[in-house]
Order: structure tokens, then C-alpha cells, then sequence
């Protein structure tokens, strides 16, 4: 039978930009895909045992951002504030803790709305048999350490080793984020 | 209504993508082949996930069936 392997590489390290990379890889991995994430540079943050709870949201930068609020906060104020704003204005994310703030709201949001959070979805994808491999280079520029990263990792790589393990299916897929 | 009886019932009610779909494959895992699941979904992403995931994994979708805001399904184990 022919291999398929999906590889995605997770290069950012906030709270939206964790979320693609271990969506695709658990349910690809489910779907029966033989499937690898490697996590450089920011995205080294999410297998982080500390950094992964602090994973954050910045209003400033991404106007794409909407203002919306988790359905438990939705009143007469909040829907006259969602209706004037497209989003949370560019200047507003300069504020002392208005990029904590940002990430709490986003947070209550993502539970309200039943979507998983990150420790559960790495742990679905270690269920699910993802190879989740930190990248060597970055880890020594950061200073992170093989035992700060969550358990059930694979051994630290280079670009080289991924590369190698992507080409020796007969359908290899990458994925970047 | 369905006029299907299923082997083991999963309720992923209020979770969405892609956990619903994560859920499915796990309570998959302890049926035998043959065997029946039924899965009750509330996620409208799941009306094309689920049937991707059995046409990637060969179960069988045996039938659909919306209600009152969920979307029932039957798979065969393959």
C-alpha cells in the first residue's frame, strides 16, 4: 500500500496560530494519515510545559480580529459595542493588558463555544499517534531545554531529518502555518 | 426516525470541529466489524466531516438524519 504523510510545520506561538497545526494533524491522524507536526522558532511555545497555558492572542497588528464576545458576556452594551467596532480598534492594543485581556476574552469564547483547548487537542494528538518533534536549532536559540518541552515528543530535529522523513512516503504532504 | 439500533452511541452534543470527528474514531476503536455506531452531533461542520472521515477510513455511512438541531449519524464499522 502506498504511505501518506502529512507534515505540518507550526512556526507561530499565539493562541490562534496554535490552533491550525494540531486541528489538522489529530483529525488527519484519525482519518488513518501517518502524520508529524515540527514546532520552530514561536512554535516551539505550544509543546512548552509552561508557555503552552500562557499562549496569547495580540489585538494590535490584526485588524482582522472581530469584536466578539463569549455568549455569556452578550448584552444590550456589549451587542451596541460589537455593532459599532468591525474590531477591537488598532490603537486600544497598545494599552497596558489589553493583549492579556484580549486572550482571556478569546478564551472564554473558545470554551463557550465547545472548541477544544491546546493541552487537549496535543493530547488528542498523541492519542492519535502524531510524531510531534521539537526542532533542535531553535531549541538551543531559545534556551529551551528537552525537559521543559510536554512529554511524548520525539527526539529533537534539523531540517534534514524532517525533510528525509517527508520524502520516504510515496504521497507526502506539507502543511505550513 | 431513524429505524436503525445501534451498538454503542457516542453524544458529541456542543463540541465542535474537530472534536466531534477526533470522538468518533476513539468510539470506533471498541466496536467490532460490522457493529454500529451512532454518533449525535449539534456541529453544522460535521454534516461534511463525518462523512469524510468514513470515506477516508472505509466505514460504511449508513443514514443521516436531522432533528431539532442535530444531526444524527449511523456508521457501519468496516
Amino acid at each position: 500500500m502506498a504511505t501518506e504523510r502529512l507534515a505540518i510545520i507550526a512556526t507561530k506561538g499565539t493562541l490562534d496560530m496554535a490552533y491550525p497545526p494540531l486541528i489538522l494533524a489529530s483529525t488527519a491522524a484519525s482519518l488513518g494519515i501517518e502524520t508529524a507536526v515540527f514546532f520552530t522558532f514561536y512554535g516551539l511555545n505550544i509543546i512548552h510545559k509552561k508557555r503552552m497555558h500562557e499562549l496569547k492572542i495580540a489585538p494590535i497588528g490584526n485588524p482582522a480580529m472581530p469584536m466578539a464576545f463569549p455568549p455569556s458576556m452578550q448584552n444590550t452594551v456589549t451587542n451596541v459595542i460589537s455593532s459599532l467596532f468591525p474590531g477591537p480598534p488598532q490603537i486600544m492594543g497598545i494599552i497596558p493588558g489589553m493583549t492579556d485581556l484580549m486572550s482571556y476574552m478569546m478564551k472564554k469564547t473558545i470554551k463557550e463555544h465547545g472548541v477544544a483547548d491546546i493541552p487537549e487537542l496535543l493530547e488528542a494528538c498523541k492519542e492519535a499517534e502524531v510524531k510531534l518533534i521539537p526542532c533542535q536549532m531553535t531549541m538551543e536559540l531559545f534556551g529551551y531545554k528537552y525537559e521543559d518541552l510536554i512529554d511524548g515528543l520525539e527526539a529533537p530535529a534539523g531540517a534534514a531529518t524532517f525533510i528525509n522523513y517527508v520524502l520516504e512516503a510515496d504521497k507526502p504532504m506539507i502543511i505550513f502555518v | 426516525m431513524a429505524t436503525i439500533t445501534p451498538d454503542k452511541t457516542l453524544d458529541a452534543s456542543g463540541l465542535n470541529c474537530p472534536l466531534p470527528v477526533l470522538k468518533t474514531k476513539k468510539a470506533m476503536e471498541e466496536l467490532q466489524s460490522g457493529q454500529v455506531l451512532e454518533v449525535i452531533t449539534t456541529d453544522p461542520g460535521a454534516k461534511a466531516d463525518i462523512p469524510a472521515f468514513c470515506n477516508r477510513t472505509g466505514h460504511q455511512l449508513l443514514e443521516t438524519v436531522e432533528e431539532g438541531g442535530k444531526i444524527i449519524f449511523y456508521l457501519r464499522k468496516k
